[in-house]
């Protein structure tokens, strides 16, 4: 039986290899052969997922965006005549459109240093020795795993017009109200996700935490580092990966924002106050009978997700 | 072997693309369809006692025709029954009949090869015609023909609650709503005595048909029955429009309309006093709320009986997807004939599209009077204009009209006019088309 280290090792002094490759380098090709057929069926259901579910629908969604196109029954003939890059100078030229864009930008603004500030401070707090730490734990875990709808319950409870935060404020609450504002709906709407997910991303700094070494506390405290300056200069550059882990991921769900615009304002809000990009996809390509046109919204989307993520991954990752 | 594992792959992707597609559904051959009778299926909207009533229907038919066995279904669930409708035409898993259609989405599922044409059967257009009268004409597609049989309306009228009118030291038997300015004040004295929370309540969101609760019915009624678009051209950037407009932003400035949306049913949660709703409420509200009915007010006031508003009317449509025509087109006949109307009417308290309704069902009314303001209002009704691109056309309309009318962001008249200008883009964009 060849074992995989005989396999793989080079011929012995003297031993024949005239004519050809010697026995051992003849199985070491058999084995590489058969490592790869069985490594290519295993891989072979994903990759077929990779094509059927994002591979084949990118290609479909590219075609589309450059044709006039809606959808139609089965088998029946309608024209999808090239249109070239029609759609995308509707999209670019639709005020709406650049609303949506502005409405992301402002969300990222507020929702990724948010997020980022937040979830640090909590896992590092939450990584201390603390009394009823689990408990802690779970409770910033809740809002991540429980159904956006239900917690519009409480978005709304809290912000509505006639809700609680309005009757503590009283003359002072904002008219229009918060979630109708077309200043304050769409930081809500940042503030709520970052509410929302940030079990998330406390969780993601508190695995983290665990890789940076406790002697680097140690030897800070020597030198005489209090706690703060310890989190700046210890804490802060240890989880780094993470960071820009947790600022690429809060930066793609962010940009494909949609029910909370949909559920929490109305669909979109006053004067489109809190439409997203995905939102107006929805509107257009399902609502409206416009498919060519959110495709073409989608490949820009894509193309301005890619943008801010390798920029925000430039940054985070700056002076490394 | 790299080249040959990706060959595999391909092809196992090529297998894997081509059984997805024979599973999909293909389209019936529509000659052999056209006349073919057997098993069908309809659905009903979710409304429970159009569900009951439809049961019932279908149990009639399914006893004297055992042969052609019909399968009554809800519209599957989604944020509109439009959306639900579209995408089962996309997959070709419509049902044959759809007692739920609204005529603004008419022509995108046209568009989509979705509908069949009821004008192709022998006696398709005299049907119609001879039941809905002359209401039926505004249902035409641009073709000439017939893609719905306008089945049933709900014309748009103010239903109040008599209790919230009396607490507010109201007389509940003679409410001062015919006018803009007696409306105003009647609103006024329900919110400012506290009795209710807005006096009106309409959704103030920006979904493209929102408008047909609020500006459409009282610009029906103050135009005595335009249509949104008339010869190809918008009709409301005129003084009745500005009327219109100026009418609801007064109600929104001074916060006797609410400017959010209500998590639920306000008339029927005591928050707000009145609502534009058609007959359907009546039922839904028996239990809950003491209704009374109103027309919907105009600048100066009009009788009622010349009083328009929106029928907010729901037709029955044929989708391409049907085997079985022969047997839905004799089944569309059967529920839509004056018997089964009748026991719509009585389930439902919803007016089957028919010109003499009162005449035709003198118990119901007798019994039920308050329908009977509904029954009139159902002969003037005004329907949403039946031409391509209709849901972008409400869309710019309604867009327009949250900016200025519901928020106040611009004056209302250049709200009209912005929407009126991009209107009358759409339509010649859409005319390009055709």
């Amino acid at each position: 039986m060849t074992n995989l280290r005989s396999a793989v090792t080079a011929p012995r002094a003297g031993t024949a290899v005239v004519g050809g490759r010697g026995p051992a380098e003849g199985a070491a090709s058999r084995h590489r052969r058969l490592t790869t057929r069985t490594g290519a069926l295993f891989v072979t259901p994903y990759v077929l997922f990779l094509l059927v579910v994002f591979a084949i629908p990118m290609v479909y969604t590219l075609w589309i965006s450059v044709h006039r196109f809606y959808f139609t029954a089965p088998g029946t003939h309608a024209d999808s005549p090239w249109v070239g890059l029609s759609n995308y100078r509707d999209v670019f030229t639709d005020p709406v459109v650049g609303r949506a864009f502005l409405n992301i930008a402002v969300f990222l603004v507020i929702n990724v240093p948010l997020t980022v500030l937040l979830a640090l401070v909590l896992a590092a707090a939450l990584n201390a020795k603390i009394r009823f730490r689990a408990f802690f734990r779970a409770a910033y875990y809740l809002p991540y795993i429980t159904a956006s709808v239900a917690l519009v319950a409480v978005w709304q409870f809290l912000f509505g017009s006639d809700g609680f935060v309005n009757h503590l404020l009283g003359s002072h609450a904002p008219d229009p109200s918060w979630l109708v504002n077309s200043h304050l709906a769409m930081p809500m709407i940042a503030v709520f996700v970052t509410w929302k997910q940030l079990g998330f991303f406390v969780m993601l700094y508190l695995a983290a935490l665990q890789n940076v070494g406790k002697e680097l506390y140690e030897a800070a405290s020597v030198d005489g580092a209090g706690r703060i300056r310890q989190f700046f200069s210890v804490t802060v550059p240890g989880v780094r990966p993470a960071t820009t882990l947790v600022v690429i991921y809060a930066i793609i769900t962010g940009a494909n924002l949609f029910s909370e615009p949909y559920l929490l304002t109305g669909g979109g809000g006053p004067d489109h106050a809190s439409t997203s990009p995905v939102l107006l996809m929805y509107q257009k390509g399902i609502e409206q009978g416009h498919p060519d046109f959110a495709a073409a919204l989608g490949v820009v989307l894509v193309a301005f997700v890619l943008v801010i993520s390798l920029a925000a991954r430039k940054l985070t990752e700056r002076g490394n | 072997m790299l080249r040959r594992t990706a060959y595999s792959l391909v092809a196992l992707a090529l297998a894997g693309a081509a059984t997805a597609t024979a599973c999909g559904r293909s389209a019936p051959d529509q000659a052999t369809a056209a006349t073919a009778r057997g098993p069908i299926t309809i659905w009903l909207s979710n409304n429970a006692q159009e569900v009951a009533w439809g049961k019932s229907m279908v149990g009639a038919w399914n006893k004297i025709h055992p042969d052609q066995h019909v399968t009554v279904q809800q519209i599957p669930a989604g944020k509109t029954s439009e959306e639900a409708i579209s995408a089962s035409i996309i997959a070709g898993t419509s049902a044959c009949l759809v007692y739920n259609t609204a005529p603004a989405s008419v022509p995108t599922f046209e568009k989509q090869n979705g509908l069949v044409p009821l004008s192709d059967f022998s006696d398709g257009d005299a049907y119609i015609q001879k039941r809905g009268g002359a209401l039926t004409d505004q249902y035409k597609s641009q073709d000439g023909k017939f893609y719905q049989l306008p089945w049933k309306s709900n014309p748009v009228m103010i239903l109040y609650n008599k209790k919230i009118f009396a607490k507010a030291g109201l007389d509940p038997e003679h409410p001062q709503l015919a006018t803009y300015s007696q409306f105003l004040k009647t609103s006024r004295t329900l919110v400012h005595s506290g009795a209710a929370r807005a006096a009106i309540w309409p959704a103030p969101s920006s979904e493209f048909f929102q408008s047909w609760l609020d500006f459409y019915p009282a610009f029906a009624a103050q135009t005595g029955g335009k249509q949104l678009i008339e010869n190809g051209k918008p009709q409301f950037d005129s003084p009745a429009g500005r009327q219109v407009a100026a009418f609801w932003r007064k109600l929104y400035s001074e916060k006797l309309a609410p400017q959010e949306m209500y998590p639920g049913d306000a008339v029927n949660d005591g928050k707000a006093a009145m609502a534009t709703v058609g007959a359907w409420a009546v039922s839904a509200y028996k239990d809950s709320v003491d209704i009374g009915v109103a027309p919907v007010p105009t600048a100066k006031g009009k009788s009622p009986d010349d009083t328009y508003s929106f029928s907010d009317e729901k037709s029955a449509a044929m989708f391409s997807a049907c085997r079985n025509r022969g047997t839905a087109w004799d089944l569309l006949k059967f529920s839509s004939s004056a018997q089964q109307d009748g026991k719509f009417l009585e389930a439902t308290g919803q007016m089957p599209m028919r010109e003499d309704l009162t005449e035709r069902y003198p118990d119901f009314f007798a019994k039920k009077p308050l329908y009977n303001a509904f029954a009139r209002q159902a002969e003037h009704v005004v329907e949403v204009p039946n031409v391509p691109g209709s849901v972008d056309i409400w869309q710019a309309f309604r867009d327009e009209w949250t900016k200025s009318v519901v928020f106040g962001d611009q004056p209302t008249d250049t709200g009209l006019r912005k929407a009126s200008e991009k209107i009358s883009e759409l339509l010649d964009e859409y005319g390009d088309q055709s």
